[in-house]
């Protein structure tokens, strides 16, 4: 799958979309794929600070849980609520399946972060697909 | 198939099969539940006594009464140590007069030998570690007996759950086909010669045969939230060499009446105290997913037990888990906790096995 080039990735497998100080985060296409049907989201509340590189919730596939890293710091400022009963639209569409939105502190922050392109030799070298 | 690996006992083993080919575990667990599904299960140890003693010898060691199993019957069963604890639970097929054929763990296949070798040595018989032997491959699900029978020449519908029979398989002659599994489903056990090409032929020659009932590759996630939902016991999980018979609540399997097995004294003498912890089953009643490991706290947060094994249960659509607690805790509807993340989740005890087969209307 080609990564849309419209927002910035992690080593951890996440994506950040922003739009101004507002930015969207989901995981990526191979993140979803790496961990099977996905079965739970736990995201923070609104309100919540988030430093960027530190854990903000979780995402649970049937055999596995793994943590969720902030790709910047920010304010929680909306969480999707469609993964809660519905989180397999995270396997169906990732890219499009936006886990939460924060009010960045810090927008330079995305500039240190991986391109779409960074992020495909990435996921090539870790020995991935 | 492009399955993703993982090692698992030194063997790489495959956890599922790709959504590209309509797989996935929830997807491999449905089929089975509904249909049918295949499954690798190599890894498995096949430990074969043969000779005058060798029933004999099979009774010294496991807490089943395999005198009561006639020629081409099996039953599930245990080795224990003398402490009462298990060094692994195996299916015990009896498959000739003299000839019993145990099928022991991955994980603990040359412990089991080692074990078995070494608590038979007065007994007249032959024990020989088949583990490499044989390519073991699981025909699970509902459909699993239409599916064989398109592939054999023996009469499947003679074979009563937990009976074996031998027949032609794939043109292979002779083969094993048990009529058992690790799915709490209908489903058979095959055992092929194990070299690379002769498994491949028949592996590939079960998916052709199956495409007509939808047939899938399942990998070792599918086969773990089977057995869960089945309440069927991993080792390292709900039963180890700390944890003793009637604390698994594998009563039932322990056939106390048999006069002398290893482990009976100390199970006698653990049967006459109070019982620690039991093995309970839980669902979770608020959001939040059990996993192997996680504790298991009291209404008030106190700790009272932990999680041997924890998933959602993909044909249930629950969160459950099983837990040992104190037997104070194992009445059903009992609330507790599991601490997922440093919160206290709220489950409750709840009636295991939490999936039972729906019995066949003839």
């Amino acid at each position: 799958m080609a990564y849309p080039t419209d927002r910035k990735y992690t080593k951890e497998h996440e994506w950040i979309q922003a739009s101004g100080t507002s930015a969207a985060v989901g995981i990526t296409d191979h993140a979803q794929e790496e961990l099977g049907d996905i079965v739970f989201v736990d995201l923070p509340k609104v309100g919540e600070e988030l430093a960027a590189g530190k854990t903000f919730g979780s995402v649970e596939s049937v055999k596995a849980v793994s943590d969720l890293y902030a790709p910047a710091s920010g304010t929680v400022s909306e969480i999707n609520g469609d993964l809660a009963t519905a989180p397999e639209k995270v396997n169906k569409d990732p890219h499009g399946s936006w886990m939460m939105k924060i009010t960045l502190k810090n927008p330079a922050e995305l500039d240190a972060l991986l391109s779409a392109a960074d992020y495909e030799k990435f996921v090539a070298e870790e020995g991935g697909h | 198939m492009g399955a993703k690996m993982v090692e698992f006992n030194g063997w790489d083993m495959p956890v599922e099969y790709p959504a590209s080919i309509g797989c996935g575990i929830i997807n491999e667990h449905m089929a089975v539940r509904t249909g049918v599904g295949i499954f690798d299960v190599s890894h498995m140890g096949d430990i074969r006594l043969a000779g005058p003693q060798a029933l004999a010898a099979v009774q010294h060691i496991s807490m089943n009464d395999a005198s009561r199993l006639a020629v081409g019957q099996a039953q599930y069963s245990a080795l224990l140590y003398p402490q009462g604890t298990f060094v692994d639970d195996v299916i015990v097929h009896r498959l000739g007069e003299d000839e019993c054929l145990l099928v022991i763990n991955a994980g603990t296949r040359e412990k089991d030998f080692n074990w078995v070798r070494d608590n038979t040595r007065n007994f007249d018989c032959a024990v020989e570690n088949l583990s490499d032997d044989f390519t073991q491959i699981a025909i699970q699900g509902p459909k699993g007996v239409d599916v064989l029978q398109k592939l054999t020449d023996a009469d499947l519908s003679a074979v009563k759950f937990y009976w074996v029979t031998r027949g032609t398989v794939c043109g292979l002659k002779n083969i094993l086909i048990a009529r058992t599994g690790y799915t709490a489903e209908d489903g058979f056990e095959i055992y092929v010669p194990a070299d690379e090409a002769t498994s491949a032929r028949v592996w590939n020659e079960i998916l052709s045969a199956g495409k007509e009932f939808g047939v899938v590759p399942c990998g070792l996630g599918a086969r773990n939230t089977l057995r869960l939902e089945g309440k069927l016991p991993l080792y390292g999980h709900e039963i180890s060499d700390t944890i003793n018979v009637w604390e698994a609540g594998l009563d039932r399997f322990c056939k106390m009446e048999k006069p002398e097995f290893v482990g009976r004294a100390a199970l006698e003498k653990a049967k006459a105290e109070p019982i620690k912890r039991t093995l309970v089953g839980l669902e979770m009643t608020e959001r939040g997913i059990a996993r192997d490991g996680y504790k298991v706290l009291d209404d008030g947060g106190r700790e009272i037990g932990y999680v041997t094994s924890g998933s959602p249960a993909p044909f249930l659509k629950k969160n459950i888990a099983l837990a040992y607690v104190p037997p104070e805790f194992a009445a059903l509807g009992t609330p507790v906790k599991v601490e997922i993340r440093g919160q206290g989740v709220a489950a409750q005890v709840v009636p295991t096995p939490f999936y039972k087969r729906p019995k066949k209307t003839a």
